[in-house]
Protein backbone atom coordinates (compact mmCIF):
# COMPACT_ATOMS: atom_id res chain seq x y z
CA UNK A 1 0.00 0.00 0.00
CA UNK A 2 1.35 3.69 -0.73
CA UNK A 3 0.40 6.54 1.19
CA UNK A 4 -3.80 6.41 0.96
CA UNK A 5 -6.03 8.32 3.34
CA UNK A 6 -9.23 8.35 3.44
CA UNK A 7 -12.57 8.85 6.03
CA UNK A 8 -15.64 7.08 6.71
CA UNK A 9 -18.39 8.93 8.36
CA UNK A 10 -20.85 7.39 10.64
CA UNK A 11 -23.55 5.48 9.35
CA UNK A 12 -22.06 5.47 5.56
CA UNK A 13 -21.46 2.52 3.43
CA UNK A 14 -18.74 3.10 1.69
CA UNK A 15 -16.92 0.90 -1.02
CA UNK A 16 -13.79 -0.10 -1.82
CA UNK A 17 -13.25 -0.83 -5.11
CA UNK A 18 -10.23 -1.94 -7.36
CA UNK A 19 -9.07 -4.74 -8.95
CA UNK A 20 -7.42 -8.19 -8.05
CA UNK A 21 -4.13 -7.61 -6.45
CA UNK A 22 -5.36 -3.68 -5.82
CA UNK A 23 -4.72 -3.97 -1.96
CA UNK A 24 -8.34 -4.23 -0.84
CA UNK A 25 -8.20 -6.91 1.27
CA UNK A 26 -4.19 -5.56 2.83
CA UNK A 27 -5.96 -1.84 3.80
CA UNK A 28 -9.09 -4.11 5.14
CA UNK A 29 -6.61 -6.32 7.46
CA UNK A 30 -4.49 -3.58 8.56
CA UNK A 31 -7.80 -1.91 9.69
CA UNK A 32 -8.91 -4.84 11.52
CA UNK A 33 -5.95 -5.40 12.87
CA UNK A 34 -4.84 -8.40 11.36
CA UNK A 35 -2.11 -7.15 9.98
CA UNK A 36 0.36 -3.58 11.15
CA UNK A 37 0.94 -1.01 8.98
CA UNK A 38 4.64 -0.58 8.57
CA UNK A 39 4.07 3.28 8.36
CA UNK A 40 0.88 5.73 8.99
CA UNK A 41 -2.00 4.89 11.22
CA UNK A 42 -5.76 4.56 11.55
CA UNK A 43 -8.36 5.66 13.90
CA UNK A 44 -11.60 3.51 13.70
CA UNK A 45 -14.73 4.93 16.39
CA UNK A 46 -11.92 7.33 18.11
CA UNK A 47 -9.45 4.33 19.02
CA UNK A 48 -6.04 3.83 17.27
CA UNK A 49 -5.44 0.75 15.73
CA UNK A 50 -1.47 0.65 17.32
CA UNK A 51 -2.46 1.98 20.91
CA UNK A 52 -6.25 0.51 20.95
CA UNK A 53 -6.18 -3.09 19.08
CA UNK A 54 -8.37 -4.37 21.58
CA UNK A 55 -10.70 -1.84 21.43
CA UNK A 56 -10.91 -1.47 17.57
CA UNK A 57 -11.54 -4.73 17.36
CA UNK A 58 -14.60 -5.09 19.96
CA UNK A 59 -16.58 -2.84 18.07
CA UNK A 60 -15.79 -3.75 14.51
CA UNK A 61 -17.03 -7.08 12.64
CA UNK A 62 -14.96 -8.23 9.99
CA UNK A 63 -16.24 -10.45 7.44
CA UNK A 64 -12.80 -11.98 6.01
CA UNK A 65 -12.68 -12.80 2.34
CA UNK A 66 -12.29 -16.30 2.46
CA UNK A 67 -15.25 -16.79 5.42
CA UNK A 68 -12.38 -19.08 7.55
CA UNK A 69 -15.02 -21.03 10.03
CA UNK A 70 -14.58 -24.23 12.13
CA UNK A 71 -16.01 -26.73 10.02
CA UNK A 72 -16.85 -29.14 12.39
CA UNK A 73 -18.58 -26.89 14.66
CA UNK A 74 -22.88 -26.68 14.01
CA UNK A 75 -23.81 -22.80 13.11
CA UNK A 76 -25.41 -22.12 17.07
CA UNK A 77 -22.50 -23.41 18.14
CA UNK A 78 -19.71 -21.69 16.13
CA UNK A 79 -21.80 -18.44 17.40
CA UNK A 80 -21.69 -19.13 20.57
CA UNK A 81 -17.95 -19.20 20.58
CA UNK A 82 -17.70 -16.55 18.88
CA UNK A 83 -19.67 -14.41 21.79
CA UNK A 84 -17.96 -16.17 24.25
CA UNK A 85 -14.72 -15.06 22.86
CA UNK A 86 -16.56 -11.29 22.48
CA UNK A 87 -16.99 -11.55 26.62
CA UNK A 88 -20.78 -11.72 25.55
CA UNK A 89 -22.85 -12.67 28.91
CA UNK A 90 -25.19 -15.60 28.24
CA UNK A 91 -28.27 -13.51 27.93
CA UNK A 92 -26.96 -11.47 25.14
CA UNK A 93 -25.18 -14.02 23.78
CA UNK A 94 -29.02 -15.92 23.32
CA UNK A 95 -30.90 -12.81 21.78
CA UNK A 96 -28.21 -11.78 19.73
CA UNK A 97 -27.76 -15.37 18.22
CA UNK A 98 -31.55 -15.49 17.63
CA UNK A 99 -31.43 -12.48 16.12
CA UNK A 100 -28.50 -12.52 13.50
CA UNK A 101 -29.70 -15.91 12.72
CA UNK A 102 -32.93 -14.60 11.39
CA UNK A 103 -31.55 -11.69 10.33
CA UNK A 104 -29.12 -14.14 7.97
CA UNK A 105 -31.89 -16.47 6.80
CA UNK A 106 -30.20 -19.05 9.15
CA UNK A 107 -32.77 -20.36 11.04
CA UNK A 108 -33.18 -23.80 8.91
CA UNK A 109 -29.24 -24.58 9.38
CA UNK A 110 -28.56 -23.58 13.12
CA UNK A 111 -28.45 -27.01 13.87
CA UNK A 112 -26.41 -27.95 10.97
CA UNK A 113 -22.71 -28.78 11.06
CA UNK A 114 -21.04 -26.04 9.17
CA UNK A 115 -18.98 -28.20 7.15
CA UNK A 116 -22.15 -29.65 5.42
CA UNK A 117 -23.35 -26.30 4.38
CA UNK A 118 -23.06 -24.50 0.39
CA UNK A 119 -20.93 -21.84 -0.15
CA UNK A 120 -23.43 -19.27 0.26
CA UNK A 121 -24.55 -20.42 3.77
CA UNK A 122 -21.24 -20.27 4.84
CA UNK A 123 -20.93 -16.40 3.73
CA UNK A 124 -24.11 -16.06 6.04
CA UNK A 125 -22.87 -17.56 8.54
CA UNK A 126 -19.57 -15.37 8.22
CA UNK A 127 -21.73 -12.14 8.55
CA UNK A 128 -23.92 -13.34 11.22
CA UNK A 129 -21.03 -13.37 13.32
CA UNK A 130 -19.67 -10.05 12.12
CA UNK A 131 -22.89 -8.97 13.21
CA UNK A 132 -23.36 -10.64 16.73
CA UNK A 133 -21.66 -7.92 18.88
CA UNK A 134 -23.76 -5.14 17.20
CA UNK A 135 -20.56 -3.31 16.18
CA UNK A 136 -20.62 -0.01 15.10
CA UNK A 137 -18.22 -0.61 12.42
CA UNK A 138 -18.83 -3.66 9.88
CA UNK A 139 -15.78 -4.40 7.70
CA UNK A 140 -17.06 -6.83 4.22
CA UNK A 141 -14.25 -8.04 2.66
CA UNK A 142 -16.23 -9.06 -0.91
CA UNK A 143 -19.19 -10.20 0.52
CA UNK A 144 -21.42 -11.23 -2.23
CA UNK A 145 -18.53 -13.63 -4.21
CA UNK A 146 -19.72 -16.93 -4.79
CA UNK A 147 -23.01 -16.35 -4.14
CA UNK A 148 -25.73 -17.16 -6.63
CA UNK A 149 -28.27 -13.79 -8.07
CA UNK A 150 -30.58 -14.27 -5.42
CA UNK A 151 -28.33 -14.44 -2.32
CA UNK A 152 -26.29 -11.63 -4.05
CA UNK A 153 -29.61 -9.52 -4.37
CA UNK A 154 -30.84 -10.72 -0.50
CA UNK A 155 -27.16 -10.08 0.96
CA UNK A 156 -26.72 -6.49 -1.22
CA UNK A 157 -30.31 -5.68 0.62
CA UNK A 158 -29.02 -6.91 4.13
CA UNK A 159 -26.10 -4.20 3.41
CA UNK A 160 -28.61 -1.46 2.75
CA UNK A 161 -30.70 -2.27 5.27
CA UNK A 162 -27.82 -2.30 7.96
CA UNK A 163 -26.12 1.23 6.73
CA UNK A 164 -28.01 3.36 8.99
CA UNK A 165 -27.14 1.80 12.05
CA UNK A 166 -23.43 0.50 11.38
CA UNK A 167 -20.94 2.01 9.65
CA UNK A 168 -20.25 -0.34 6.88
CA UNK A 169 -16.97 -0.29 4.46
CA UNK A 170 -16.95 -3.53 2.03
CA UNK A 171 -14.32 -4.50 -0.47
CA UNK A 172 -15.72 -5.33 -3.89
CA UNK A 173 -14.45 -6.05 -7.38
CA UNK A 174 -17.64 -5.77 -8.93
CA UNK A 175 -18.48 -1.92 -9.93
CA UNK A 176 -22.11 -2.31 -10.22
CA UNK A 177 -22.28 -3.87 -6.88
CA UNK A 178 -21.11 -0.38 -5.12
CA UNK A 179 -23.65 1.38 -7.51
CA UNK A 180 -26.38 -0.63 -5.70
CA UNK A 181 -25.61 -0.14 -2.38
CA UNK A 182 -22.55 1.81 -1.13
CA UNK A 183 -22.78 6.09 -0.50
CA UNK A 184 -19.35 6.24 -1.47
CA UNK A 185 -16.95 4.31 -3.33
CA UNK A 186 -13.07 4.93 -3.33
CA UNK A 187 -11.33 3.12 -5.83
CA UNK A 188 -7.69 1.84 -5.53
CA UNK A 189 -5.59 0.47 -7.74
CA UNK A 190 -1.51 -0.58 -7.50
CA UNK A 191 -2.32 0.22 -3.56
CA UNK A 192 -3.31 3.91 -4.66
CA UNK A 193 -6.26 5.35 -4.36
CA UNK A 194 -7.14 6.76 -7.81
CA UNK A 195 -11.02 7.78 -7.77
CA UNK A 196 -13.90 8.53 -4.79
CA UNK A 197 -16.97 9.75 -5.31
CA UNK A 198 -20.95 9.09 -4.96
CA UNK A 199 -22.33 6.56 -6.92
CA UNK A 200 -23.76 8.75 -9.37
CA UNK A 201 -20.28 10.68 -10.05
CA UNK A 202 -18.86 7.38 -10.50
CA UNK A 203 -21.75 6.73 -13.05
CA UNK A 204 -21.01 9.64 -14.86
CA UNK A 205 -16.95 9.34 -15.16
CA UNK A 206 -17.87 6.03 -16.27
CA UNK A 207 -20.31 7.55 -19.05
CA UNK A 208 -17.50 9.56 -20.12
CA UNK A 209 -15.53 5.85 -20.85
CA UNK A 210 -18.11 4.87 -22.65
CA UNK A 211 -18.16 4.00 -26.38
CA UNK A 212 -20.92 3.73 -29.14
CA UNK A 213 -20.59 0.20 -31.86
CA UNK A 214 -22.28 0.73 -35.21
CA UNK A 215 -22.17 -2.28 -37.29
CA UNK A 216 -23.66 -1.92 -40.65
CA UNK A 217 -23.12 -3.42 -44.39
CA UNK A 218 -20.59 -0.66 -45.96
CA UNK A 219 -16.95 -0.06 -46.78
CA UNK A 220 -15.09 0.45 -43.56
CA UNK A 221 -12.75 3.45 -44.31
CA UNK A 222 -15.83 5.27 -45.98
CA UNK A 223 -18.46 4.52 -42.96
CA UNK A 224 -15.61 5.79 -40.40
CA UNK A 225 -15.08 9.05 -42.14
CA UNK A 226 -18.77 9.33 -42.13
CA UNK A 227 -19.31 8.34 -38.79
CA UNK A 228 -16.26 11.39 -37.62
CA UNK A 229 -18.14 14.22 -38.82
CA UNK A 230 -21.10 13.43 -37.30
CA UNK A 231 -21.28 16.26 -34.36
CA UNK A 232 -20.35 14.82 -30.90
CA UNK A 233 -17.96 12.51 -31.60
CA UNK A 234 -14.70 13.13 -30.57
CA UNK A 235 -13.06 9.95 -31.97
CA UNK A 236 -13.72 6.80 -34.14
CA UNK A 237 -12.39 3.51 -34.85
CA UNK A 238 -12.13 0.67 -37.12
CA UNK A 239 -13.17 -2.28 -35.18
CA UNK A 240 -13.56 -5.19 -37.78
CA UNK A 241 -12.31 -4.64 -41.06
CA UNK A 242 -11.72 -8.46 -42.25
CA UNK A 243 -13.02 -8.37 -45.58
CA UNK A 244 -16.61 -9.16 -45.22
CA UNK A 245 -19.04 -6.66 -45.70
CA UNK A 246 -19.97 -5.67 -42.38
CA UNK A 247 -17.58 -2.94 -40.82
CA UNK A 248 -18.07 -2.02 -36.85
CA UNK A 249 -17.11 0.92 -36.06
CA UNK A 250 -16.45 2.55 -32.19
CA UNK A 251 -17.33 5.59 -31.74
CA UNK A 252 -15.95 8.03 -28.31
CA UNK A 253 -18.25 10.76 -27.45
CA UNK A 254 -17.44 14.54 -26.09
CA UNK A 255 -18.35 15.02 -23.08
CA UNK A 256 -20.57 11.66 -21.88
CA UNK A 257 -22.93 12.91 -25.04
CA UNK A 258 -25.41 10.28 -26.47
CA UNK A 259 -24.67 9.89 -30.21
CA UNK A 260 -26.48 7.16 -30.42
CA UNK A 261 -29.51 8.47 -32.69
CA UNK A 262 -27.35 10.61 -34.79
CA UNK A 263 -24.69 8.28 -36.08
CA UNK A 264 -27.48 6.10 -37.11
CA UNK A 265 -29.43 8.85 -38.98
CA UNK A 266 -26.16 9.19 -40.59
CA UNK A 267 -25.71 5.28 -41.62
CA UNK A 268 -29.52 5.45 -42.88
CA UNK A 269 -28.63 8.54 -44.56
CA UNK A 270 -25.93 7.06 -46.68
CA UNK A 271 -28.09 3.94 -47.39
CA UNK A 272 -25.53 1.42 -45.55
CA UNK A 273 -28.21 -1.45 -44.43
CA UNK A 274 -28.06 -0.61 -40.16
CA UNK A 275 -27.34 -3.84 -37.62
CA UNK A 276 -26.98 -2.58 -34.55
CA UNK A 277 -26.36 0.60 -32.48
CA UNK A 278 -25.11 -0.22 -29.00
CA UNK A 279 -23.85 1.85 -26.15
CA UNK A 280 -20.53 -0.26 -24.55
CA UNK A 281 -20.05 0.91 -21.21
CA UNK A 282 -16.37 0.08 -19.87
CA UNK A 283 -15.42 -2.63 -18.29
CA UNK A 284 -14.45 -2.26 -14.77
CA UNK A 285 -10.35 -2.94 -16.01
CA UNK A 286 -11.23 -0.19 -18.64
CA UNK A 287 -12.13 2.25 -16.28
CA UNK A 288 -9.33 1.74 -14.18
CA UNK A 289 -6.89 2.42 -16.94
CA UNK A 290 -8.66 5.22 -17.96
CA UNK A 291 -9.57 6.58 -14.09
CA UNK A 292 -5.69 5.82 -13.65
CA UNK A 293 -3.77 7.66 -17.09
CA UNK A 294 -6.26 10.71 -16.25
CA UNK A 295 -4.92 10.94 -12.78
CA UNK A 296 -1.56 11.16 -14.71
CA UNK A 297 -2.26 13.48 -16.85
CA UNK A 298 -4.60 15.86 -14.38
CA UNK A 299 -2.91 15.76 -11.56
CA UNK A 300 1.32 15.59 -12.54
CA UNK A 301 2.10 18.19 -10.31
CA UNK A 302 0.79 16.35 -7.83
CA UNK A 303 3.12 12.94 -9.06
CA UNK A 304 5.86 14.67 -8.99
CA UNK A 305 5.62 16.63 -5.34
CA UNK A 306 4.45 13.04 -3.69
CA UNK A 307 8.52 11.87 -5.17
CA UNK A 308 10.22 14.13 -3.69
CA UNK A 309 7.95 13.68 -0.76
CA UNK B 1 -5.80 -14.14 29.49
CA UNK B 2 -9.61 -14.04 30.67
CA UNK B 3 -10.76 -14.95 26.81
CA UNK B 4 -8.68 -18.04 27.23
CA UNK B 5 -11.25 -20.54 28.21
CA UNK B 6 -13.85 -20.13 25.55
CA UNK B 7 -10.71 -21.07 22.89
CA UNK B 8 -10.30 -23.90 25.69
CA UNK B 9 -13.20 -24.84 25.67
CA UNK B 10 -13.82 -24.72 21.75
CA UNK B 11 -10.46 -26.63 21.46
CA UNK B 12 -11.19 -29.33 23.81
CA UNK B 13 -14.80 -29.89 22.06
CA UNK B 14 -13.24 -29.70 18.94
CA UNK B 15 -11.37 -33.20 19.73
CA UNK B 16 -14.38 -35.06 20.26
CA UNK B 17 -15.52 -34.32 16.47
CA UNK B 18 -12.42 -35.61 15.31
CA UNK B 19 -11.53 -39.30 14.51
CA UNK B 20 -7.79 -39.35 14.66
CA UNK B 21 -8.25 -38.10 18.39
CA UNK B 22 -10.32 -41.49 19.31
CA UNK B 23 -7.37 -43.76 17.24
CA UNK B 24 -4.84 -41.95 19.16
CA UNK B 25 -6.83 -42.92 22.34
CA UNK B 26 -7.55 -46.31 21.57
CA UNK B 27 -3.85 -46.59 20.58
CA UNK B 28 -2.80 -45.18 23.95
CA UNK B 29 -4.94 -47.16 25.97
CA UNK B 30 -3.94 -50.25 24.14
CA UNK B 31 -0.62 -50.08 24.09
CA UNK B 32 -1.14 -49.19 28.51
CA UNK B 33 -2.78 -52.18 29.07
CA UNK B 34 -0.16 -54.54 27.42
CA UNK B 35 2.76 -52.73 29.03
CA UNK B 36 0.43 -53.11 32.43
CA UNK B 37 0.79 -56.91 31.99
CA UNK B 38 4.44 -56.39 33.71
CA UNK B 39 3.03 -55.08 36.44
CA UNK B 40 -0.39 -57.21 36.98
CA UNK B 41 0.81 -60.73 37.74
CA UNK B 42 0.43 -62.85 40.71
CA UNK B 43 3.95 -62.39 42.63
CA UNK B 44 5.00 -59.12 41.63
CA UNK B 45 4.74 -56.09 43.60
CA UNK B 46 1.68 -53.98 43.38
CA UNK B 47 2.74 -50.99 41.63
CA UNK B 48 2.99 -49.19 38.62
CA UNK B 49 6.28 -48.51 37.70
CA UNK B 50 6.75 -50.02 34.73
CA UNK B 51 3.29 -49.03 33.23
CA UNK B 52 4.83 -45.13 33.83
CA UNK B 53 7.85 -45.71 32.37
CA UNK B 54 6.07 -46.82 29.14
CA UNK B 55 3.51 -44.60 29.35
CA UNK B 56 6.17 -41.34 28.63
CA UNK B 57 7.40 -43.62 25.81
CA UNK B 58 3.95 -43.83 24.28
CA UNK B 59 3.00 -40.17 24.65
CA UNK B 60 6.31 -39.32 22.56
CA UNK B 61 4.20 -40.56 19.89
CA UNK B 62 1.05 -40.10 21.02
CA UNK B 63 0.93 -36.30 22.40
CA UNK B 64 2.47 -34.93 18.42
CA UNK B 65 -0.77 -36.09 16.96
CA UNK B 66 -2.97 -34.47 19.21
CA UNK B 67 -1.30 -31.28 19.43
CA UNK B 68 -0.38 -31.61 15.61
CA UNK B 69 -3.18 -29.31 14.91
CA UNK B 70 -3.79 -26.60 17.47
CA UNK B 71 -2.15 -24.00 15.34
CA UNK B 72 -1.47 -25.48 12.08
CA UNK B 73 -5.03 -25.91 11.71
CA UNK B 74 -5.82 -22.29 12.21
CA UNK B 75 -3.26 -20.82 9.53
CA UNK B 76 -4.13 -23.80 6.99
CA UNK B 77 -7.88 -23.09 6.96
CA UNK B 78 -7.55 -19.33 7.19
CA UNK B 79 -9.38 -18.98 10.51
CA UNK B 80 -6.30 -17.34 12.47
CA UNK B 81 -8.03 -14.38 11.00
CA UNK B 82 -11.02 -14.38 12.12
CA UNK B 83 -9.61 -15.34 15.93
CA UNK B 84 -7.14 -12.43 15.84
CA UNK B 85 -9.45 -10.22 14.48
CA UNK B 86 -11.51 -10.37 17.51
CA UNK B 87 -10.92 -8.77 20.84
CA UNK B 88 -8.45 -11.49 21.88
CA UNK B 89 -4.56 -11.31 21.94
CA UNK B 90 -1.71 -14.06 21.33
CA UNK B 91 -1.64 -15.00 24.86
CA UNK B 92 -4.91 -15.73 25.20
CA UNK B 93 -4.87 -17.76 22.16
CA UNK B 94 -1.89 -19.69 23.35
CA UNK B 95 -3.25 -20.45 26.88
CA UNK B 96 -6.07 -21.61 25.22
CA UNK B 97 -5.10 -24.07 23.03
CA UNK B 98 -2.79 -25.30 25.77
CA UNK B 99 -5.28 -25.70 28.33
CA UNK B 100 -8.29 -27.59 25.73
CA UNK B 101 -5.44 -30.09 24.27
CA UNK B 102 -4.17 -30.69 27.95
CA UNK B 103 -7.91 -31.16 29.23
CA UNK B 104 -8.04 -33.57 26.04
CA UNK B 105 -4.89 -35.45 27.95
CA UNK B 106 -6.00 -35.90 30.91
CA UNK B 107 -9.01 -37.48 29.38
CA UNK B 108 -6.58 -39.56 27.75
CA UNK B 109 -4.99 -40.63 30.45
CA UNK B 110 -8.06 -40.89 33.19
CA UNK B 111 -9.14 -44.29 32.17
CA UNK B 112 -5.37 -46.33 33.46
CA UNK B 113 -6.83 -44.91 36.92
CA UNK B 114 -8.47 -48.53 36.64
CA UNK B 115 -5.58 -50.24 36.31
CA UNK B 116 -4.41 -48.67 39.91
CA UNK B 117 -7.92 -49.53 40.86
CA UNK B 118 -7.43 -53.46 39.67
CA UNK B 119 -4.25 -53.47 41.50
CA UNK B 120 -5.87 -52.03 44.84
CA UNK B 121 -8.12 -55.27 44.54
CA UNK B 122 -5.54 -58.19 44.34
CA UNK B 123 -2.80 -56.43 46.75
CA UNK B 124 -1.96 -53.82 49.06
CA UNK B 125 -1.00 -50.81 46.83
CA UNK B 126 1.11 -47.83 47.95
CA UNK B 127 -1.47 -45.19 46.79
CA UNK B 128 1.23 -42.01 47.21
CA UNK B 129 3.72 -43.67 45.21
CA UNK B 130 0.88 -44.27 41.93
CA UNK B 131 -0.26 -40.44 43.08
CA UNK B 132 3.20 -39.27 42.49
CA UNK B 133 3.53 -41.14 39.71
CA UNK B 134 0.29 -39.26 37.73
CA UNK B 135 2.13 -36.00 38.87
CA UNK B 136 4.82 -36.57 37.18
CA UNK B 137 2.65 -38.07 34.27
CA UNK B 138 0.50 -34.98 33.92
CA UNK B 139 3.47 -32.63 33.86
CA UNK B 140 5.24 -34.71 31.42
CA UNK B 141 1.40 -34.27 29.27
CA UNK B 142 1.67 -30.31 30.27
CA UNK B 143 5.45 -30.08 28.62
CA UNK B 144 4.58 -32.23 25.46
CA UNK B 145 1.42 -30.79 24.73
CA UNK B 146 3.22 -27.35 24.87
CA UNK B 147 6.53 -28.64 22.85
CA UNK B 148 3.51 -29.98 20.29
CA UNK B 149 2.25 -26.31 20.15
CA UNK B 150 4.98 -24.56 19.60
CA UNK B 151 6.07 -26.90 16.77
CA UNK B 152 2.28 -26.82 15.69
CA UNK B 153 2.69 -22.79 15.59
CA UNK B 154 5.12 -22.86 12.83
CA UNK B 155 4.12 -24.67 10.17
CA UNK B 156 0.47 -24.87 8.80
CA UNK B 157 0.98 -28.68 7.72
CA UNK B 158 -0.39 -31.25 10.57
CA UNK B 159 1.62 -33.50 8.90
CA UNK B 160 5.15 -31.34 9.52
CA UNK B 161 4.07 -30.41 13.25
CA UNK B 162 3.43 -34.04 13.72
CA UNK B 163 6.69 -35.00 12.57
CA UNK B 164 8.79 -32.39 13.88
CA UNK B 165 7.22 -32.44 17.33
CA UNK B 166 7.23 -36.51 17.71
CA UNK B 167 11.30 -35.82 16.80
CA UNK B 168 11.63 -32.79 18.97
CA UNK B 169 10.33 -35.29 22.38
CA UNK B 170 12.21 -38.44 20.90
CA UNK B 171 15.64 -36.26 21.08
CA UNK B 172 14.95 -34.68 24.15
CA UNK B 173 13.41 -37.64 26.17
CA UNK B 174 14.58 -40.92 24.68
CA UNK B 175 17.73 -40.26 23.69
CA UNK B 176 19.29 -38.78 26.80
CA UNK B 177 18.05 -41.65 28.67
CA UNK B 178 19.20 -44.13 26.72
CA UNK B 179 22.29 -43.41 26.33
CA UNK B 180 23.22 -41.61 30.21
CA UNK B 181 22.87 -46.12 30.29
CA UNK B 182 26.22 -45.91 28.25
CA UNK B 183 29.26 -46.46 30.40
CA UNK B 184 31.38 -45.00 27.80
CA UNK B 185 29.27 -41.48 27.89
CA UNK B 186 31.15 -38.25 28.70
CA UNK B 187 31.25 -37.01 32.42
CA UNK B 188 29.82 -33.65 30.95
CA UNK B 189 27.32 -35.49 29.02
CA UNK B 190 25.98 -37.73 31.30
CA UNK B 191 25.29 -34.52 33.83
CA UNK B 192 23.31 -33.12 30.52
CA UNK B 193 21.62 -36.21 30.14
CA UNK B 194 20.65 -36.73 33.62
CA UNK B 195 18.79 -33.45 33.46
CA UNK B 196 16.61 -34.46 30.31
CA UNK B 197 12.87 -35.47 30.67
CA UNK B 198 12.99 -38.69 31.11
CA UNK B 199 15.32 -39.29 34.18
CA UNK B 200 13.71 -35.99 35.90
CA UNK B 201 10.34 -38.56 34.96
CA UNK B 202 11.49 -41.36 36.46
CA UNK B 203 12.15 -39.79 40.10
CA UNK B 204 7.67 -39.37 40.06
CA UNK B 205 7.32 -42.79 39.11
CA UNK B 206 9.47 -44.34 41.44
CA UNK B 207 7.45 -42.02 44.46
CA UNK B 208 9.97 -39.24 44.43
CA UNK B 209 8.93 -35.59 44.50
CA UNK B 210 11.66 -33.30 44.17
CA UNK B 211 11.05 -29.69 44.13
CA UNK B 212 13.54 -29.36 41.53
CA UNK B 213 11.85 -31.56 39.46
CA UNK B 214 8.08 -29.69 39.49
CA UNK B 215 10.17 -26.01 38.69
CA UNK B 216 11.37 -27.99 35.12
CA UNK B 217 8.47 -29.07 34.29
CA UNK B 218 6.72 -26.25 35.01
CA UNK B 219 9.33 -23.88 33.86
CA UNK B 220 10.03 -25.70 30.68
CA UNK B 221 6.33 -25.68 29.91
CA UNK B 222 6.10 -21.77 30.25
CA UNK B 223 9.40 -21.25 28.13
CA UNK B 224 7.17 -23.28 24.88
CA UNK B 225 4.11 -20.85 25.40
CA UNK B 226 6.21 -18.13 25.68
CA UNK B 227 8.07 -19.18 22.45
CA UNK B 228 4.40 -19.80 20.54
CA UNK B 229 3.31 -16.55 21.84
CA UNK B 230 6.23 -15.28 20.21
CA UNK B 231 6.10 -17.16 17.10
CA UNK B 232 1.97 -15.83 16.78
CA UNK B 233 3.01 -12.04 17.17
CA UNK B 234 5.20 -12.57 14.62
CA UNK B 235 2.68 -12.98 12.28
CA UNK B 236 1.31 -9.19 12.42
CA UNK B 237 4.35 -8.58 10.14
CA UNK B 238 4.54 -11.02 7.97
Amino acid sequence: MDRISFDVSKGQIVGFLGPNGAGKSTTLRMLTCYLSPTGGTATINGFNIFHQSEQVRSNMGYLPESVPLYLEMRVEEYLDFRGRLRKMDRESRRKRIDYVIERCWLTTVRRRPIGHLSKGYRQRVGLADSLLHNPAVLVLDEPTVGLDPTQIRETRKLIKDLGGDHTLLLSTHILPEVEAVCDRAIIIAGGKIVAQGTPDELRASRRLNSRVLVECRGPAKEVEAALSRVSGVSRTEIISDNGDPYATIALRAKDGADVREEAARTIIGRGWPLREVRLEHATLEEFFVQVTANQAMGKSEGKTEGKTE
Amino acid sequence: MTRSPAIARRELSSYFYSPIAYVAMALFLLASAFTFWDDFQPGAPAEMRSIFQWMVWLLVFIVPILSMGLMSQEWATGTIESLMTAPVNESDVVLGKFLGSFGFFTVLVAPTLLFAVMLSLFGQTDKSAIACGYLGIILVGALFTSIGLFCSSLTRSQVVAAVASAALLFVTTIVPWWVSGKATLGAFWRVVADQCIMRRYEDFSKGIIDTGNIVFFIAATAVFLFLTVKVLESRRWA
